[in-house]
C-alpha cells in the first residue's frame, strides 16, 4: 500500500501505553509481540524460501535457554569427566549467545536437511524440536528440567555514559520488544530486496533453471535457516527475560503451531503477514475470554482460523493489498491480455 | 572447445549415460538428435553441473569441470536454455532477463546487453513490465534465448527449443539459433526434430539408449540408411 502504512503503524504502537491503563493487556500485548518476531524469523523460512520449519519453537526454547543460563550461571559435569562451572554473566550478553546458539543450530540443521528439502525438512525439524525437549526436561543438573529455571533477571539495557536501565516495568519491556520487531523487520525487508529475495522469488517459480542460471540453491537456503533461527532464538531471549521463569513446556509443539497460523493466516511471504496474523491469533483468545467461557473460547479460535484460511488463502494481507490495488487501479484499466491471437 | 570423453550419468540405479564422447568445436553449431529417453537431455544437464556423470571427464576450453558447480560452469562461459518450463513465471520479462546476468558483476555493461537484447527481441521491450508467465509461448522462448544470452557464454546449450511450439514459431526459433551461431557464440543444440537440427548443423550425434550410435556432418546424417528409417520416417522427410 503506501510507503506511509508502516510509520503510521508504528506510531499507533508506540503510543499504545500512553493511553493503555490495563496492565494485563499491554502484558499480553508484550508477550504476542514476542510471538510476533517469532512468526516473522518463521516466515523467513516458510513464506520466502517454502520450506516448511515444524520445530521453530526448538530454536526458540534454544535460546530462552541459552540465555537464562547465561545470565543465571551453572555447575555441571561433564560425562562424568570434567566439570564446567559458569558465573552469571549480563542478561544483555545472554540474549547475544542465545542468538548466536540458536542460529549455529539453524546452520546444522539447514546443512544437514537442505540438500533433500520439503518433507525431510519438516521431518528433521519435528525431530530436532522434540530432541531439544528432552534434553531440557531430562538433564536436570543443567536445566532443571520439569522443576523449571526460576529468577531469570530481566534485560539491563543502556550504552557507557548514557546510564543504564534494568527492564522491570512492562512498558520498557513493551517498547524494547517494539523495537525487536522493528529491527526484525528492516532486516527481513532488506534481505528480500537483495540479491537473495531475488534467488528466492526464482527458486519457487523454476528450481532447475534457477540452478542452471547459477544461483547456489542450497546456499541461500542455508543462510536464511540461520538468520531466522538466530531471529527465533533472540524471541526465546526475549521471553525468557521477560517472563523471568522458563520450562521445558516452552518446547511444546502448539507453540510451533501457533507462529505457523500467525504466518499463513497474515499471509506467508508478506512482511507485515506475521504482524497481522500474529495480532489477531496472539490478541483473540483474551478477547474472546472476556466474553464466553474457556470451552467456547478454543472452539471459536479455530472456527476464526477456519474462516480465515477459507475465505482469504493467501492470507489476510495479500487479499488486503489485492483489493486495495483493484480499488486504485479500476478507473484505469486496459484490456490485460493482448496478442492472444499469435499464441504459440 | 567442449570435449566429452566417455561420460557415464546415473539417476539413482538408472544409468542414462553409458559412456558418451563428443567434440563441440568453436563456432560451430552441433545437434544432437534422438529419441524420447535417450540421454539427450541428460547429456546437457551433466555439462551444465545439473547432473555430474559417476565417471568420465568434460572439458570446457582445456579445463576439466566435470565436477564443476552450476554456477562455476555457468560463469566459465557455457548458459543452459533448459527445455519444458523455460521462464521465471512469477517475474516480469526484465526481471527475467536480469536473471540470466544473475554472476556478472558488472553493472553497467548488463545494462547495456539488456538494451541489446530488447533491440534484438522488440516484442520483448513492448511487455518488459509483463509477468513472463502470462507470454505466449513463442515470447517465452524468445525470453529463455535472452536470458541464456545474458550470461554473455561462449557456449550455448539448447534444450528442446522447438518443443510445444507452432510451425512459424519453431522456424523463427531455429533461425535464431543460427543466428547465434554466425554472431560466434558456439551452440550445442538436442532436438527430437531429427530433420531441421540436421539440415541447419555443422555435425550431429545420434544418440541411442545412453549410447552414442552415430555421428557426421548434418547432410551426411540425413542420407544415412539408419537415420532415415528410424528418425526421418523412412526417408520422406518432414520438418514437422
Amino acid at each position: 500500500m503506501t510507503r506511509l502504512t508502516p510509520i503510521i503503524v508504528l506510531l499507533f504502537f508506540a503510543s499504545v501505553p500512553w493511553w493503555l491503563t490495563d496492565q494485563y493487556l499491554l502484558h499480553t500485548l508484550i508477550t504476542t509481540g514476542i510471538f510476533i518476531l517469532a512468526a516473522m524469523s518463521l516466515n523467513l523460512l516458510l513464506g520466502y524460501t517454502g520450506q516448511l520449519s515444524l520445530g521453530h519453537v526448538a530454536f526458540f526454547g534454544i535460546g530462552a535457554y541459552t540465555s537464562a543460563l547465561t545470565a543465571l550461571g551453572f555447575d555441571v559435569e561433564l560425562f562424568g569427566l570434567f566439570r564446567v562451572v559458569h558465573e552469571p554473566w549480563p542478561p544483555v550478553l545472554g540474549l547475544l549467545f542465545g542468538t548466536l546458539v540458536a542460529a549455529l543450530c539453524g546452520f546444522v540443521i539447514g546443512k544437514l536437511s537442505f540438500r533433500v528439502r520439503g518433507a525431510y525438512f519438516v521431518i528433521v525439524t519435528i525431530s530436532f524440536a522434540e530432541v531439544t525437549r528432552l534434553v531440557s526436561l531430562n538433564w536436570v543438573e543443567l536445566t532443571q528440567g520439569p522443576l523449571a529455571l526460576p529468577g531469570i533477571p530481566p534485560l539491563t539495557i543502556g550504552f557507557p555514559g548514557l546510564g543504564y536501565m534494568t527492564l522491570w516495568e512492562k512498558t520498557e519491556n513493551y517498547y524494547v520488544v517494539l523495537a525487536f520487531i522493528v529491527l526484525a523487520y528492516i532486516l527481513i525487508k532488506r534481505l528480500v530486496n537483495s540479491r537473495f529475495g531475488r534467488a528466492m522469488i526464482a527458486l519457487k517459480g523454476n528450481e532447475s533453471l534457477a540452478t542452471s542460471v547459477g544461483i547456489d540453491v542450497t546456499r541461500y537456503l542455508v543462510i536464511a535457516a540461520i538468520v531466522s533461527a538466530g531471529m527465533a532464538g533472540c524471541a526465546g531471549a526475549l521471553y525468557a527475560h521477560y517472563i523471568q521463569i522458563i520450562d521445558p513446556m516452552i518446547f511444546m509443539f502448539l507453540n510451533t503451531v501457533t507462529m505457523v497460523i500467525m504466518v499463513i493466516t497474515g499471509g506467508k511471504g508478506t512482511l507485515a503477514g506475521p504482524l497481522v496474523g500474529g495480532l489477531i491469533f496472539g490478541l483473540a483468545p483474551v478477547v474472546l475470554r472476556s466474553y464466553v467461557g474457556p470451552e467456547i473460547q478454543w472452539i471459536l479460535y479455530g472456527l476464526l482460523m477456519i474462516v480465515v484460511v477459507f475465505v482469504l488463502p493467501q492470507g489476510i494481507v495479500p487479499a488486503i493489498e489485492q483489493w486495495f490495488n483493484r480499488t486504485k487501479a479500476e478507473p484505469l484499466r486496459e484490456p490485460s491480455v493482448a496478442g492472444k491471437g499469435e499464441r504459440a | 572447445m567442449l570435449e566429452i570423453r566417455n561420460i557415464v550419468c546415473r539417476y539413482g540405479k538408472v544409468t542414462a549415460l553409458k559412456g558418451i564422447s563428443l567434440t563441440v568445436p568453436q563456432n560451430k553449431l552441433v545437434a544432437l538428435i534422438g529419441a524420447n529417453g535417450a540421454g539427450k537431455s541428460t547429456t546437457l544437464r551433466s555439462i551444465s553441473g545439473l547432473v555430474p556423470p559417476v565417471s568420465g571427464q568434460i572439458l570446457f576450453k582445456g579445463e576439466d569441470i566435470t565436477r564443476a558447480s552450476p554456477a562455476r560452469i555457468l560463469s566459465l562461459g557455457i548458459a543452459h536454455c533448459p527445455e519444458g518450463r523455460r521462464v521465471f513465471p512469477h517475474m516480469t520479462v526484465a526481471e527475467n532477463l536480469a536473471m540470466g546476468s544473475y554472476l556478472r558483476r558488472d553493472r553497467a555493461a548488463v545494462e547495456t546487453d539488456l538494451e541489446r537484447t530488447f533491440e534484438q527481441f522488440p516484442r520483448l521491450a513492448e511487455r518488459r513490465r509483463q509477468v513472463a508467465g502470462t507470454l505466449s509461448g513463442g515470447e517465452q522462448q524468445m525470453l529463455a534465448i535472452g536470458r541464456a544470452m545474458m550470461s554473455r557464454p561462449s557456449l550455448i546449450l539448447f534444450d528442446e527449443p522447438s518443443l510445444g511450439l507452432a510451425p512459424n514459431i519453431v522456424e523463427r526459433t531455429f533461425e535464431i539459433i543460427c543466428g547465434i551461431r554466425d554472431s560466434g557464440t558456439t551452440v550445442l543444440m538436442v532436438e527430437q526434430n531429427a530433420y531441421s537440427a540436421l539440415e541447419m548443423c555443422d555435425y550431429a550425434y545420434l544418440l541411442e539408449t545412453g549410447s552414442m550410435a552415430l555421428e557426421g556432418p548434418g547432410e551426411q546424417m540425413i542420407s544415412n540408411p539408419h537415420v532415415r528409417e528410424a528418425y526421418l520416417g523412412g526417408g520422406m522427410a518432414h520438418s514437422h
